[in-house]
């Protein structure tokens, strides 16, 4: 049943991202600075708000855990940082092309994308500390607690590095680099990529949620048979 | 508790200081760095003075991972972390005597890099010198308390030596850039104002805020 | 009130079970044998009652003052044996005499001499030194008898003595059955994680060192 719910959800956000494409390529004007690689942006931007929504279930499900010692919690955890980690990166990655074709360069110091390699950085480090210990209860607590500095250090650098860019101003991403306001059509197309990226996000969570049940199911059965 | 904190506090600052292994060691790689930079940039140039704060502070980061490694390896060789917990110190205290500790070693490192720097490059740093033992005991407050719990929390690990760096950085690194910057403005004598003050507030506010939650948190990392 | 009890106590690390529904008590006064082959989960136990980690399922209520006797000494180091002591009594809460616990141990002469400069029997009787001292009421000894020379072991059993009679309970894991038989009054006997006998020490045990393991060994 649950099954049929997931493949929904997955089927719905397929099939909205293709109308979103479809819309995108075929119905919006192209912008006037930008030519017509500004609809890299409706990926980059929602790539973002989905990764930062992803950590805050992170962040959430470790203080869960390790309040109530909930197995299921740390599993609701790690898959959401990994799905988080996975859009973070998708963001680097359309920030870097638009850079590169835009500016000639592959890099800018941009806030959104100097937060997003830092943040990146952070989860990765928590990830390959859940490597490191192989206790189950050991690696909920201290992964735990890992997890929830992560997520306050990922907001306290989103407001410190916005401050350092108002004070050190250079290249900014965004739909207005000509200045001027935004096309309407343009932020509506914005928030309906950002709904099939979260409902994508959800189908994600859900099955590395699951993988990491059985996993730790596996693990347990393991450790029983040897400790016959 | 405090009391607790303090005897952990006088143990560990003694403990370091009759063998002065972490502290030598950071020391020497502080002033090989110090050295370093005369190679990367030219000693003389203007550009020195802008990027001071930067060189700096990034120095202080990495001694003081060194020294901050060290907090509870101190305890691991005989099992004495299980004796204290045992006797029922409260992990809280534990962590607030070792941070101090790591404080004070930290604000020892800088108390010797600062006058060479400023010897070495012709700068004096030490023009607002209550601002800059603001910034540095905010800043290196940052650094021992975050250090302080992540060296708790890897205490166990094989790649401890590794794994502490490589959670730690990216988490200072909002500290890292208040102290940067506001160590550039105060060691050319300019009191910070206006604009400038939104990097104390967020000093002060990075320490509270990590201050509250390792407090809340020690506990969870070192008691099953 | 007990000093300890166990009721249901189970511990799993992940889904391996070290410790299996144990139920016990502990008394004032009594002097416990924690027997049981390697990997039984001696150790586990031990770490369980002197707080160190909770158990995963059951309660285990622990109402005294704890001193803990490990693998580790649990001394520092870099530390001379008065600045040990004197920093371990200032973190207990009853006054110790720290002079006269050196002079007891036997290391007045060179407590300010660095401990890297000790023997390892100094180093063993500094550590009964520290677990001894601030009058525990519930003492747990992780195999201490291994490897203590001659002095150290003349001096743990004065101080596992003298910690009976002012009714101190005491546990002591070993493998070294015919020391820890002469002082027990009860045993716990450690069989794969479950609790296979848990009484008085049997008559048996004074002559014959394998008789438990015989009589109740062998539960899976």
């Amino acid at each position: 049943m649950f099954d049929k719910i997931l493949l929904a959800i997955g089927l719905t956000s397929g099939l909205y991202l293709v109308r979103n494409l479809y819309t995108m390529l075929l119905v919006l004007p192209d912008e006037a600075a930008q030519g017509m690689i500004y609809r890299i942006m409706f990926f980059h931007i929602p790539s973002w708000w989905t990764c930062f929504l992803s950590f805050l279930v992170a962040g959430v499900a470790s203080a869960i855990a390790i309040r109530s010692k909930s197995n299921r919690a740390d599993s609701l955890a790690v898959a959401a940082t990994e799905v988080g980690l996975a859009f973070t990166f998708v963001g680097l990655a359309t920030g870097m092309i638009w850079a590169k074709i835009i500016w000639g360069i592959w890099w800018t110091w941009d806030a959104r994308l100097t937060w997003a390699f830092i943040t990146a950085l952070t989860y990765a480090g928590y990830l390959m500390m859940r490597n490191m210990i192989p206790d189950p209860s050991e690696r909920l607590r201290v992964t735990g607690v890992l997890n929830v500095f992560s997520f306050a250090s990922v907001v306290i650098c989103y407001k410190a590095i916005d401050w350092w860019r108002t004070q050190h101003p250079g290249a900014v991403m965004s739909f207005r680099t000509g200045g001027g306001s935004i096309d309407p059509a343009m932020e509506g197309m914005t928030f309906h990529n950002f709904i099939a990226f979260l409902l994508l996000c959800i189908v994600l969570v859900t099955l590395r949620l699951r993988q990491e049940e059985t996993l730790r199911e596996i693990e347990g059965l393991r450790r029983l048979a040897y400790s016959r | 508790m405090l009391r607790q904190s303090w005897q952990i506090f006088l143990k560990d600052v003694r403990m370091e200081l009759r063998g002065k292994e972490a502290l030598n060691a950071s020391l020497a790689f502080a002033l090989v760095v110090l050295i370093l930079f005369s190679f990367a940039i030219d000693p003389t140039s203007e550009q020195i003075r802008e990027i001071s704060g930067g060189l700096l502070w990034i120095l202080f980061a990495f001694s003081g991972v060194l020294l901050v490694n060290r907090s509870f390896l101190r305890e691991q060789s005989n099992d004495c972390l299980d004796v204290l917990l045992v006797n029922r110190v409260p992990a809280s205290a534990l962590m607030l005597g070792k941070t101090f500790a790591n404080l004070l070693f930290i604000l020892m490192i800088e108390a010797v890099c600062l006058p060479v720097f400023s010897v070495l490059y012709n700068i004096n740093l030490f023009q607002l010198p209550l601002w800059l033992l603001g910034i540095c005991l905010l800043a290196s407050w940052a650094i021992a308390i975050l250090g302080t719990v992540f060296a708790a929390m890897t205490v166990n690990l094989r790649l401890r030596e590794l794994m502490l760096p490589v959670i730690l950085y990216p988490m200072i690194i909002p500290a890292l850039a208040a102290a940067m910057y506001l160590t550039n403005i105060v060691s050319v004598g300019k009191v910070p104002e206006g604009d400038d003050l939104i990097w104390v507030r967020l000093l002060i506010g990075f320490d509270v805020i990590f201050t509250t939650l390792a407090l809340g948190l020690i506990d969870t990392i070192l008691v099953d | 009130m007990s000093v300890l009890s166990a009721g249901k106590v189970s511990k799993f690390f992940g889904n391996f079970p070290a410790l299996r529904n144990l139920n016990f008590t502990l008394e004032a006064g009594d002097c416990v044998a924690l027997l049981g082959r390697n990997g039984a989960g001696k150790t586990t136990l031990i770490h369980l009652m002197s707080g160190l980690s909770r158990p995963t399922e059951g309660t285990l209520e622990i109402t005294r003052r704890v001193s803990l006797l490990g693998h580790g000494i649990g001394v520092y180091d870099e530390l001379s044996a008065r600045e040990n002591l004197l920093f371990f009594a200032g973190l207990a809460t009853v006054p110790v005499d720290v002079e006269a616990w050196l002079e007891k141990v036997n290391l007045k002469d060179v407590a300010d001499a660095p401990l890297r400069e000790y023997s390892r029997g100094m180093r063993q009787r500094l550590a009964l030194a520290r677990a001894f001292m601030g009058e525990p009421e519930l003492l747990l000894l992780d195999e201490p008898f291994t490897s203590l020379d001659d002095k150290a072991t003349a001096l743990l059993q004065t101080l596992l003595a003298q910690a009976l009679a002012r009714k101190a309970t005491i546990v002591l894991s070993t493998h070294q059955i015919p020391e820890a038989m002469a002082l027990a009054t009860r045993i716990l006997f450690l069989e794969r994680g479950k609790l296979a006998y848990a009484g008085p020490r049997p008559e048996e045990m004074l002559t014959d060192s394998t008789w438990l393991y015989r009589t109740y060994g062998a539960i899976s």
